[in-house]
This record gives structure tokens, sequence and C-alpha cells, in this order.
């Protein structure tokens, strides 16, 4: 078995195993989107126009949940430097657990959101650009959580931290996601998903650099 | 002064003694520029502008609002390029002060909401929208803040330095993508009356106060940087000197 397929392997068995896997994330998200009504209220008009923002917002912060323990629970163990010593670039490490992040939290959550979707009375237009839009835009949410995630791997609790360097700068994922969803219901156009798609494929192209770079000078430290 | 090239001059700076030489030479009159420059852009603005014709005597908040808003930006841009030289040069001084000047930054930013809200109200009846501008402005000072906390969650100085300046790197690469897809939306706030085609949109009566008081709030923010740049270095060499007597005899 390749290095690369041994790592992917791992980790993903580790999310399963050890991390509560899919189901927390998938719990997580369901209970923020069953908070929304409850506090917004019942209005199923103004449910159906706000589903595609509280969705996207649930799924910013569901990927947060794991992500602190991305890069940590390796370093403490002494993995990460394994792993450093590997045959395998950091830097292609760092995308290996960022594809391991995205199949075990946003892959589900996309796979979801039509069944939440549901409760929110979104129409039959929306759906499309919901799911479409989550799937292209999780592994954005993934890839810029693992900089703040390997930048934050020496921090104890660093999960708050973590959210505040992250959140703001997956700002146009939520901004451009959502407003897929919105002009969807509004008749369509392409440019929202276009958007998100270029900011997702920027953001994985070029995060597993920076989470490199950042794993190594606290691997150094 | 001998014949050196501007990168060798650039290098003696980086002594954290002969820094704190020049900068205890530049402070005092910096202050004095400072407190010049931001005395005249408030008597200009205060007495010599008339007052706008649709709101009244609120429009001269602009020239508190809009130099805060202007400074937000460009100590962003400081901050990045003192990261890069830190990370990249290894400059001894840049990673204090990208240190330094993230909580100015954050105060601008800050200051720049604050007053921007407090024109929203009397000129478009409400202290907050959701236009590009300001929801970009919130996010900014979101960075900031995080930057700030990185800083402080981070023992190891020098880790923390290292960290702090792939955060700032980062950032600056994500804001101009931020404020684009924020720009997306609708906007309310006017759009650029300065750097545009054409020439400025602005009467010179206006202007002058405004580049005045930008002026007066970048010395302002050159002032304070020193100060705590000085503030670090002497920081450090305490924190230095008591680690030799932690060591004991």
């Amino acid at each position: 078995m390749s290095p690369a397929r041994a790592l992917l392997r791992r980790d993903i068995m580790l999310a399963f195993r050890a991390g509560g896997g899919a189901m927390l994330a998938v719990a997580f998200f369901g209970t923020i989107a069953a908070l929304v009504p409850l506090g917004v209220g019942a209005d199923l008009p103004l449910l159906s126009r706000i589903a595609g923002g509280i969705l996207w917002v649930a799924a910013a912060l569901s990927a947060l949940l794991s992500l602190d323990r991305l890069f940590q629970a390796d370093f403490e163990d002494g993995g990460l430097d394994l792993i450093a010593l590997s045959p395998l670039s950091l830097e292609a490490a760092a995308g290996l657990k960022i594809l391991a992040h995205w199949l075990t939290t946003g892959l589900p959550l996309t796979l979801v959101s039509p069944l939440l979707a549901l409760f929110f009375n979104l129409p039959a237009e929306g759906y499309v650009a919901l799911i479409g839009g989550l799937a292209i835009g999780t592994p954005a949410l993934s890839a810029v959580g693992a900089i703040g995630a390997a930048l934050t791997l020496s921090v104890r609790r660093g999960g708050l931290i973590l959210a505040l360097i992250v959140l703001p700068l997956v700002t146009p994922a939520v901004i451009f996601g959502s407003g897929a969803v919105l002009t969807a219901l509004e008749g369509g156009g392409t440019a929202a998903i276009l958007f998100l798609g270029a900011f997702s494929l920027g953001a994985v192209a070029l995060s597993p650099f920076s989470a490199a770079a950042a794993v190594r000078l606290n691997l150094a430290g | 002064m001998t014949a050196l090239s501007f990168s060798a001059r650039l290098t003696a700076l980086a002594n954290p003694k002969r820094f704190l030489d020049i900068s205890g030479v530049l402070l005092p009159w910096t202050a004095i520029a400072a407190l010049l420059f931001l005395s005249a852009g408030f008597y200009m603005a205060l007495f010599t502008t008339p007052p706008d014709y649709q709101q009244g005597e609120t429009v001269k908040i602009m020239f508190v609002h809009v130099p805060a808003a202007w400074m937000g930006m460009f100590v962003y841009g400081v901050m990045a390029a003192a990261a890069f030289t830190g990370l990249v040069f290894k400059h001894p001084l840049a990673d204090m002060s990208a240190k330094a000047a993230a909580p100015l930054g954050a105060a601008f930013t800050a200051l720049a909401l604050f007053t921007g809200a407090l024109w929203g109200k009397p000129m478009w009846g409400t202290y907050w929208v959701w236009d590009a501008r300001l929801t970009s402005e919130l996010i900014l000072l979101f960075i900031y803040l995080g930057y700030i906390a990185l800083w402080d969650s981070i023992e190891d100085p020098v880790r923390a330095a290292k960290a702090t300046a792939v955060l700032a790197l980062v950032g600056a690469v994500n804001l101009p993508i931020i404020h684009f897809s924020v720009d997306w939306w609708n906007t309310l706030h006017q759009p650029a009356s300065l750097l545009r085609e054409g020439g400025p949109a602005i009467h010179p009566a206006f202007l002058w106060p405004l580049l005045t008081m930008a002026v007066g709030y970048n010395i302002l923010f050159v002032w304070l940087l020193l100060l705590r740049i000085r503030t670090e270095i002497y920081h450090r060499r305490a924190r230095s000197l008591m680690l030799v007597q932690g060591a004991g005899p």
C-alpha cells in the first residue's frame, strides 16, 4: 500500500473510530438546523428564504468541530514527526488530511442537506443549488480550516481561536454558497456557483502549502 | 554617512540598539508633527469647511471616519509586509513591527466602524447596513483580532512570530477575495470618490482637510508604532534578564 493510501485510510479510520466520525458532524449540523427555526419562529416563507444561509453557516460550524484535532492529535503523540519523515511530502500529507476531513465531514453534510432543507420548506428549485453548492464549497471549508488547524496545533484548547481565525477567511464560501441558493430561488443564474467553484479550487490548491509551512514551523520550534 | 547600499543600511537598522537610538531621536519629532497635522486638520474641518447642503454639519464626521478606514487597510499592508520580511529574510525587527502594528490597525478599523455608524444614523437613518464596505471592514477587524489572539496563544515567541506571519500572509491573499465577494452584494455605501478616473470627485474645500487628516493619522501611526516597537524590545530584554537571573549562579 502506498504511503498516500495508508495515510488517507488511517485518518478516515481514526475519524470513525475515535472521533465520532460522520455521525457527529451530521448530528451537530442537524441540531443547528433544528435550533434556528426555534429561535427565528415558524414562519415558513421566511424559513424558506433563509434556508440556504442557515445551512451554509451550520456547515461552516460543523466543519470546525473536528478541525482542531486534525494535526494536534498527531503532534501530541509524535505521529506528525513520523509523517514529516516519511517519503510523503508534508504538502501531500496536508492535502490527504484535508481530503480525509472532507470525506468524514463535508461529504456527509452535503448528503444530509436535502433532508434538512425539508424542515425549512425550501422550494424545489433550490435543492440542486444547495447540494451542488455544498459539494463544491465544503472542500474549501476543510482546506482553509486545515491552515488554521496547522497554525494552532500547539495551542491547548485551540478550538476557539481556530474558529476566530478560520471563520473570517471562509466568508466568501458562505456568501457565494448561500447566494447560489438564493439566485436559484429567484430564477437562476450561474455567477454564484462559478465564484464558489473558483474560491474552492483556489483554496484546495493553495492551502496544503500554507498548512505544510505552518506544520513545519511548529515541528521545528 | 558612508556610501552604503540601501539593503546594507536596512540590515544595519536590524540591530535593536541602533533602532532604539534612531527611534529615540525620531520620537519627539513625529509626535510634534502628528500634533501639528491633526490640529491643522481638525481646525480646517471644523471651521473652514462649509456645511453640506444635504447633510449639514454631520458631514464633518467624514474627516475622522475616512482617514481611519484608510489607515485600517494601510496598516494591514504594513503588517503583511513586515510578516513577509520576518518570515523570508528573517529580519529581527520585522516580527516585532508586525506584532506592534496589529492593535493599531485594529483600533483604526474599530474607529472607522464606530464613526461610520454614528454618521450612518443621520445620513441613512440606520446605524448599520450589511453592504459591501461595512461588511468588509467588519471582517477585517475580525482578522486583526484573530491575528492578535494567535500571538497571545502561542507561548514560544519564535514559533508565534512565524505562525502569525503565515496567518498575516494568508489573510493578505484572502482580503481582496473577501472584499470582492462582499462587493458582489448590492452596495449602499458610496463608491470610490478619490482614486478614480477623472480625478477626485470631492471639492478642494473638503479635499485638503481630508488629506491633512490622513497625513496626521499616518504620522500618528508611525509615532505609536515606534513607541510600541521600542516597548517590545525592552520587554524582550527584560525577559532575557529574568531568564538569566532565574538560571542563577
